[in-house]
Formats: C-alpha cells, structure tokens, sequence
C-alpha cells in the first residue's frame, strides 16, 4: 500500500457521510476529546499557575516545587491510569491523569519567568508602593507571560495527544478510533484518528501563536 | 527633613549594616552618602523608605517616625531611583513614567500627559513615549528613572548610584540636568555613590561612611575638602584635596588685568611677552606674542584663547584651568556676551582663596 493510496483511504474515511453522525461520528468523538482536555487544562492552570507563581514571587519552596514537577513528568501516564482505574472505574481518573501530565510544564515555566524578572524591576516596584500582589500582577506575571504561555502550550498539545488513552478505559474521545482500528486491524481508521488528534494539536499551536501575539507586550519581544 | 536618630542595622547573619547613624538630611538640599563598599549607603537610604526597617534607632520624616506610616502608602509619596533604572520592560515610557500616578488611582489620560511633560524636563524627546525600555540608550533610561521617580512630585527624592552605569560624559550631563531641575524642584534628595567628584559636585551636604556602618563625618563640601575629620576621610578624598577645594572658591573679588588687551586695529605691543587681541566688541581673537608682532596685529600670528571664564559664576578651578592651558599663562575672562572682562594669571588667581 503506497503512502498516496492511504491518504486517499483516510480522506474518504473522513468525508464518508456516515462519519459526521451519531454517537461514534467524529464531531461527538471531537467535542468529548476537547471537553477531557479541556477540563484537565483548565485545572493543571489553576494549579500549576498559583503554584509557580506564588512559589516564584516569594523564592521559597522553588527546588522544591521543581523538583516535584519533573519528578511528576517521569510518572507514566498510562501506568497512573490503569492503576486509578481498578480503584474508581469513572473518568475521574483519566482527567486526574492528564492534570498530573499537565501541571509540571505550567508550574516550572511559571516559576521560572516570575524568578527570572530583573531584581531591579522587581526592587523599582516595591520602592514605587507596589504591594506584594500589586508587584506580582503588575510586573512579575507581565514580564514572565512568554514563559508563561510556553509552558501552557507545551501542556495544550501534550494534554491533547495524550487525551486518546480515555478510549482506552471506555470513555470516547478520538482515541476511540485508534483504539477500535487496533482491535480491528482497520488501519483506515487508525490513521484516520490519528490525523484528527495532529489537526488539532495543530490547532491549538496556531491558537497560542495567535494568542502570543494579543497579551504579550511588544516591549518584551526582544527578551523571548 | 529627614532625620537618623541611632539608626542601627544588624542583619540575621550578625552583620552590622549600619551603626548608630545620626544623621539630618536637610529639607530641599542635596545629602549625597559616600564611603567604602559595603559601608552601608544602600541600607542607610533604604530605611527611608522602610524597604529595610532597622534593628535600633528611629528614621523621621519631618518628625514623623516612617514606621508608623504603611510602606506602600510611605513609597508612593518618595521618589525612587537605582542604578541600572530598573525600568518594566512591558511597559512604554510614557507608562513607566506613570507608574506611581496609577497606583494613586490618577487617570490614565492625565497621567500620561503628565509623563510628556515630564520627558521633556528631563531631556527626552516626546517621539520616545511609545517606546519600550530596551529601545534606549543607558542614559536615557536613566532619565526615564529619574522622571519616574518625580512623576508624583514627592517631596522627598532616594537615589541609589543612578549614574554610575553610564560613561563619564553622559553622567556629568546627568549630574548637570539633576542641578538644574533640582534649582527649580528644590525637592529633599538622598543621593548614593561612591565617586567622591559626583559627591562633590552634587551635595550640599556630604555624610561619609566608612565599612561597618559608621557614619564618620558630615559636612559641606568645602569643608569636606578643606578639614577632613580624619585620616579614612582624607584617604577617601584621594589626591588633589586643594586643588579640588578652589571648586569652591568665587572669582568675583578678582583683580582683573586689562593692560594686555588690544584691539586687531592696534600695533602696540610695548615691551608685552603677550597680548589679547579682541576684536571691535571685545571678543577675544587670539594671543599674539610681543616679540613677534611686527606692525599691525592684524598680520600677527595668533595662538588660540582656549578656555575661558566667566568672572563672579565659574569657581577659581575653572579660572585655573582656563590659565594653565592658555598660550600666555594668562586665564581669559568674558561676560554674557563673550567679550573680555580682563585677564588673570596663576598667582592672582591663587590670592583670593588663600
Ligand atoms: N540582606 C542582607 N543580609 C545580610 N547582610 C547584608 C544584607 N544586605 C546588605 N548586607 C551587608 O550590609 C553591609 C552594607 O551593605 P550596603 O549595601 O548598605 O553597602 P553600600 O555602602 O551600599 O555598598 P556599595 O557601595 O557596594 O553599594 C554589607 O556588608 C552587606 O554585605
Ligand atoms: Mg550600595
């Protein structure tokens, strides 16, 4: 089978009209795969982005915390998840996992921009009446947001490709695909699924980019 | 005024910052810190603004003691200034400029009005308002440091060796502009460095320190120069004390020669080693040797004024200064206008002083 062949394969797999419909139609497949990332994002931020940015501003607990993170990043993903499903067979613990993948990239790149700003910048703050919270929103996460943004990146595409293993247990998403083409020795549709997963990490890079360009100031562009 | 009463830092580790400082920093002057590194200049300024809080002693703004008063609150009413600027490198000038008016709560459209005003009393062109930090030269960010820290018009304004990041002809045009502004702004300054010229040139007031914290002495400049408390001091102030000293010392009671000054016209040189040769306004052309004028000093070859000086403003070092380079010997002085008053020579020069 020539490469061009299975391209024409996957393409008539994806226009085919009876995937656009139904429980296992790709747009049910995709918004269940997004709705996982999402939800895992949305926590490995709010976790990773307090920590770090806490643990930068104050400069206590730093080794600590990076440590732990890239401790976190050696855990196999899949592992955690078999182990979590024998004790709650829910999705809970497919979310749990992608947040534990997720949050070391927020945290340490958080970290690290807060620790990076310029002690001068951070002196001038303080000695111009910043408060604590008023340095940390008005200089610190400003200057650190390139860093910032990476970090929630790397965790977007990570999270998104990652998100397939939900099939895995059962729960959908656009693993479902690969994982059926597996089991069925249908390898239309595992690169069919897989084409989809690559578009949308794709996406999200192109989203980031586009968000770069909106929150992060011009005066910092020559330091990123 | 800002007032050191015992002031005493001794840090966590034992180190001795600051030790039993006294001090009174007079209201609308210049008191410029000097000393040896680690002397605890830095820390001394920093319990002004309570950005260190001292381990004894008290620190009084116009009476008040600064502890009572919430840090925040405290720093947005004094201007602050360090070294490398410390500029928010997300931010426009004109932004950075505003920061303290927008922790007042100001609105942004005045308060970036008053950032252009600003920028151009301190030397920068409006054009640069929308530019970032790192599009400036040094120089000019620490300009933008200087009028971040007035942008509130705080009384009272710590600055911490703001210029010492810059080369020698941009920080004497630094020093100059913070003369100048402080002429009109009259504000109450601290001011750190450890170049004893910049003290000099700045302070009205200078308090020296010396490694564990001691405050050794204060005292005018003049009297810096002229009586040093003891050998740190003298040591501190390096070569040159007397020579330096005659930066304070007037030229207005100067007797002034004019008996050397002829007009292009004239051809007299009468027995003169040298002449001033002035044109039809005084304004002086050259130095003409008498031996070698040979008809109308017109014709005469003539040896270039080099610097002069203006009698009653500049000090006997620029009058002395002026002498030792001219061809003759002899120091020019001109008015407003720049046409000669009369001339000097080394010893008259010296005279007054002693
Ligand atoms: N946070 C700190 N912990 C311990 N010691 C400190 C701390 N900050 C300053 N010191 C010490 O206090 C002393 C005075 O420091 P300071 O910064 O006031 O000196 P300085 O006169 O400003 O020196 P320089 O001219 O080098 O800037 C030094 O010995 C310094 O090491
Ligand atoms: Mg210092």
């Amino acid at each position: 089978m020539t490469v061009w062949n299975q391209i024409e394969l996957t393409w008539a797999w994806l226009t085919a009209s009876a995937q656009w419909h139904g429980e296992d139609g790709i747009p049910h497949r995709l918004l269940e795969h997004l709705y996982y990332s999402g939800v895992s994002l949305l926590f490995a931020a709010l976790i990773g982005l307090t920590l770090g940015a806490l643990v930068g501003h104050t400069g206590r607990g730093g080794f600590l915390a990076v440590s732990v993170a890239n401790i976190a990043r050696a855990i196999p993903t899949f592992g955690l998840i078999l182990l979590i499903v024998v004790i709650d067979y829910s999705i809970v613990p497919v979310l749990v996992a992608l947040v534990a993948l997720a949050v070391p990239p927020i945290l340490v790149n958080t970290y690290e921009g807060v620790r990076g700003v310029d002690p001068d910048a951070r002196d001038a703050a303080r000695g111009m009446g910043m408060t604590g919270w008023g340095v940390l929103w008005r200089a610190e996460i400003p200057i650190a947001l390139p860093l910032i943004l990476l970090g929630l990146r790397t965790s977007a595409i990570q999270v998104v490709a990652t998100a397939t293993i939900a099939a895995y247990p059962g729960f959908g998403g656009l693993g479902r695909y690969i994982i059926d083409g597996l089991a069925r020795k249908d390898y239309q549709l595992v690169v069919g699924g897989t084409f989809l997963v690559v578009a949308l990490a794709v996406l999200v890079q192109l989203a980031f980019a586009a968000l770069r360009r909106l929150v992060i100031s011009p005066g910092l562009a020559r330091a990123s | 005024m800002i007032t050191f009463e015992g002031v005493t830092k001794r840090y966590p580790d034992g180190t001795v910052a600051l030790d039993d400082v006294t001090l009174e920093c007079p209201t609308g002057r210049i008191t410029v810190f000097v000393g040896t590194s680690g002397g605890g200049k830095t820390t001394a300024l920093r319990t002004i603004n309570r950005m260190v809080d001292p381990t004894g002693g008290r620190v009084l703004i116009d009476g008040g003691d600064v502890r009572d008063r919430r840090p925040a609150e405290l720093r947005r009413g004094i201007g602050y200034v360090i070294q490398h600027a410390g500029l928010f490198p997300h931010r426009t000038i004109e932004d950075n400029i505003a920061t303290v008016p927008y922790l007042l709560g100001r609105r942004k459209k005045d308060a970036r009005a008053a950032a252009r005003e600003l920028m151009e009393r301190v030397g920068l062109e409006p054009g640069m308002a929308k530019r970032y930090p790192y599009q400036l030269s040094g120089g000019q960010q620490q300009r933008v440091g200087v009028a971040r820290a007035l942008a509130a018009d705080p009384p009272v304004m710590l600055m911490d060796e703001p210029f010492s990041a810059v080369d020698p002809v941009v920080r004497a045009e630094l020093q100059d502009e913070l003369l100048r502004l402080q002429a009109e702004l009259r504000k109450t300054i601290v001011f750190v460095t450890h170049d004893i010229d910049e003290a000099i040139r700045l302070g009205d007031r200078i308090a020296v320190f010396r490694t564990g914290g001691k405050l050794v002495q204060v005292a005018a400049p003049e009297e810096l120069l002229a009586d040093p408390a003891d050998d740190f001091v003298a040591g501190f102030i390096g070569q040159n004390r007397g020579i330096r000293s005659l930066s304070f010392a007037g030229t207005s009671k100067l007797r002034l020669r004019d008996d050397v000054v002829r007009p292009v016209t004239s051809s007299d040189t009468e027995g003169l080693d040298w002449v001033l040769v002035v044109d039809e306004k005084r304004r002086p052309l050259g130095w003409a040797r008498g031996a070698d004028v040979d008809g109308s000093l017109a014709d005469a070859a003539l040896a270039p004024v080099g610097p002069t000086f203006r009698p009653g403003t500049d000090s006997v070092r620029v009058a002395l200064d002026a002498a030792v380079l001219s061809a003759s010997g002899l120091a020019v002085g001109v008015d407003g206008d720049g046409s000669v008053v009369g001339v000097a020579g080394g010893t008259d020069l010296l005279e007054g002083p002693r």
